[in-house]
């Protein structure tokens, strides 16, 4: 059953240093609160992974919090480059980057292997990309340790076949849960529920927490006993969407090329608004 | 009237469409390009965001794919696994519409890293995002991107998304499923594969754009088709239909903008 606490003590309690982490959110409902809380709180050495690592990674790249991202798509939607992430991945700053690469079709299929209890997912992918091999850190050409064909028992033809990604934590931003942590969220729902059930724990912020959770038309139930905390954060997907609840603030995700372009108005940024807020 | 490059460029992708087309659409100038099409002469067009709507029928532009007009307009809504998995892969979708930072003469694509070595790049691109599944398994690709010497080159630094690989049998040795790139619609004109080579030619340039500077902004030796058509000029119902999206999407954003703001 879900513990329903603040987001601090999800947080501290769920999220440890060296920890893999997997904040979900396809674009909509990305939990921003739950990752400004982790910086906050200056988890360290963190594995980030994230298919669409926005804002919210830049944020916690550039604080310092990761050593490794895993990820297929990495910038700022409609708008352009992630300075943080760039800066991490081209000059190492603030601490240099490891970076694990895939396209979205094989980190959806790893987060369904991770979901399923089984170590790989297959797919017809990568064949022919440089995906398949890419140089590592030291200049080694090699294949990729988390993608290898595999031949169908069946047919003989050759697939491909993806790790599973079993993440120590998932965070994610909901709508709604009810007061024994059943978790709702509906809309454009991504990899949310099958990166809570990859992962051996997890925190769900939600806009607010009800009686009775009435249904809606496509929307996903995460029952309360397959999450580990429930935190409400009003607005903490902002400045993303949550359908229902706000909409995108497009002026936030403007201006903060002008705030991650340079690294002292980013610490600044960090120092006003992250540091100093309490959650 | 009077228009851009770019607008020149998006009412050009647009025409590529054809009516009841189901076509995968990326954000920018795609999506531009493919609601500008469903505006004007394929009013059935079905537009699928890998953000798993399909059947969108947005009213403005999208700012990005997890929009929630595009989750409110749409015929279905599906995560994010099923919508690579059960409408991309089996080769459903008609049509994929990429953008690109690189491109080669056999349509490969970049979207990864530019110069440097992969460990340590001169300039770290997004990456891969839904491309090289839209790219293999879409029955065919029409890649949108502005033409210049950087973008256009011999051969990309690092193939994120297969065209036709190396040439002719690439993309049938790799058991790449689509037909592969059709045409690449640039803010100079539209290339096509030759028949023969698979080698991306000139064969169409809009008006007053000399093939000299087609040329010009070519990292390759580029040919030229023997009668390279010239394209007809943004209609002004095009180019109104295109304008009215974007105000609306500015307009949009403002309120956006005022909205969520009150709720911090």
């Amino acid at each position: 059953m879900a513990e329903i606490v603040s987001l601090a003590e999800a947080v501290e309690r769920a999220i440890h240093d060296g920890d893999a982490v997997a904040m979900e959110g396809f674009t909509h409902l990305i939990p921003f609160a739950a990752g400004q809380e982790v910086i906050r709180q200056r988890r360290r050495d963190l594995t980030l992974i994230r298919m669409t690592p926005d804002l919210i990674y830049d944020q916690l790249i550039g604080a310092g919090c990761a050593r490794k991202l895993i990820f297929s798509w990495g910038g700022n939607p409609g708008v352009g480059s992630l300075h943080r992430f760039r800066d991490a991945v081209e000059h190492s700053w603030p601490v240099p980057l490891e970076i694990e690469e895939h396209s979205h079709a094989g980190m959806a299929n790893r987060y369904v292997a991770g979901a399923s209890g089984i170590p790989f997912a297959v797919l017809r992918g990568y064949n022919g990309t440089d995906l398949y091999r890419l140089e590592t850190l030291n200049g080694d050409s090699g294949p990729v340790p988390t993608i290898r064909p595999i031949s169908c028992p069946f047919t003989g033809e050759t697939l491909t076949a993806v790790s599973a990604l079993r993440p120590d934590v998932a965070v994610i931003h909901a709508q709604r849960a009810d007061r024994t942590g059943n978790v709702q969220l509906w809309g454009i729902t991504g990899v949310q529920k099958e990166a809570v059930l990859a992962s051996a724990r997890s925190v769900v912020t939600v806009e607010e927490i009800v009686d009775e959770l009435d249904p809606r038309p496509g929307a996903v139930v995460l029952p309360g006993w397959t999450v580990t905390f429930v935190a409400r954060a009003r607005g903490g997907a902002h400045p993303s969407y949550a359908l229902g609840y706000s909409i995108r603030d497009n002026d936030y995700y403007v201006a903060w090329d002008a705030i991650a372009r340079d690294r002292e108005t980013f610490t600044r940024w960090l120092d006003e608004q992250v540091y100093a807020g309490r959650s | 009237m009077t228009y851009t490059a770019d607008e020149m460029m998006t009412v050009s992708a647009a025409r590529a469409l054809r009516d009841g087309m189901t076509c995968f659409v990326g954000i920018g100038l795609p999506s531009s390009a493919a609601n500008l099409a469903r505006a004007t002469h394929a009013p059935s067009l079905v537009l699928i965001y890998e953000s798993g709507t399909i059947g969108a029928k947005p009213d403005r532009l999208p700012l990005s794919i997890g929009d929630g007009m595009l989750a409110e307009t749409a015929d279905a809504v599906v995560s994010v696994p099923e919508i690579f998995n059960y409408w991309l892969q089996p080769g459903r979708i008609d049509v994929g519409f990429l953008g690109a930072a690189q491109i080669d003469k056999f349509g490969n694509i970049n979207t990864t890293v530019i110069g440097g070595d992969y460990g340590s790049p001169k300039v770290r691109l997004p990456g891969a995002g839904g491309a090289p599944e839209i790219a293999a398994s879409c029955r065919e690709v029409i890649v949108v991107v502005r033409q210049n010497h950087r973008s256009f080159v011999e051969r990309v630094d690092f193939v994120t998304s297969v065209g036709y690989g190396s040439g002719r049998g690439d993309r049938e040795r790799l058991g790449l499923t689509g037909a592969g790139p059709k045409k690449i619609i640039t803010d100079l004109g539209v290339l096509e594969p030759d028949p023969e080579t698979l080698e991306f030619t000139l064969t169409g340039l809009y008006p007053g754009v000399p093939v000299s500077a087609a040329k010009e902004r070519t990292g390759w030796d580029l040919s030229i088709a023997a009668d390279p058509e010239i394209i007809a000029a943004p209609t002004p119902a095009e180019l109104d239909a295109l304008r009215s999206f974007k105000h609306g999407a500015v307009s949009r954003a403002r309120e956006q903008g005022a909205t969520t703001n009150d709720h911090r």
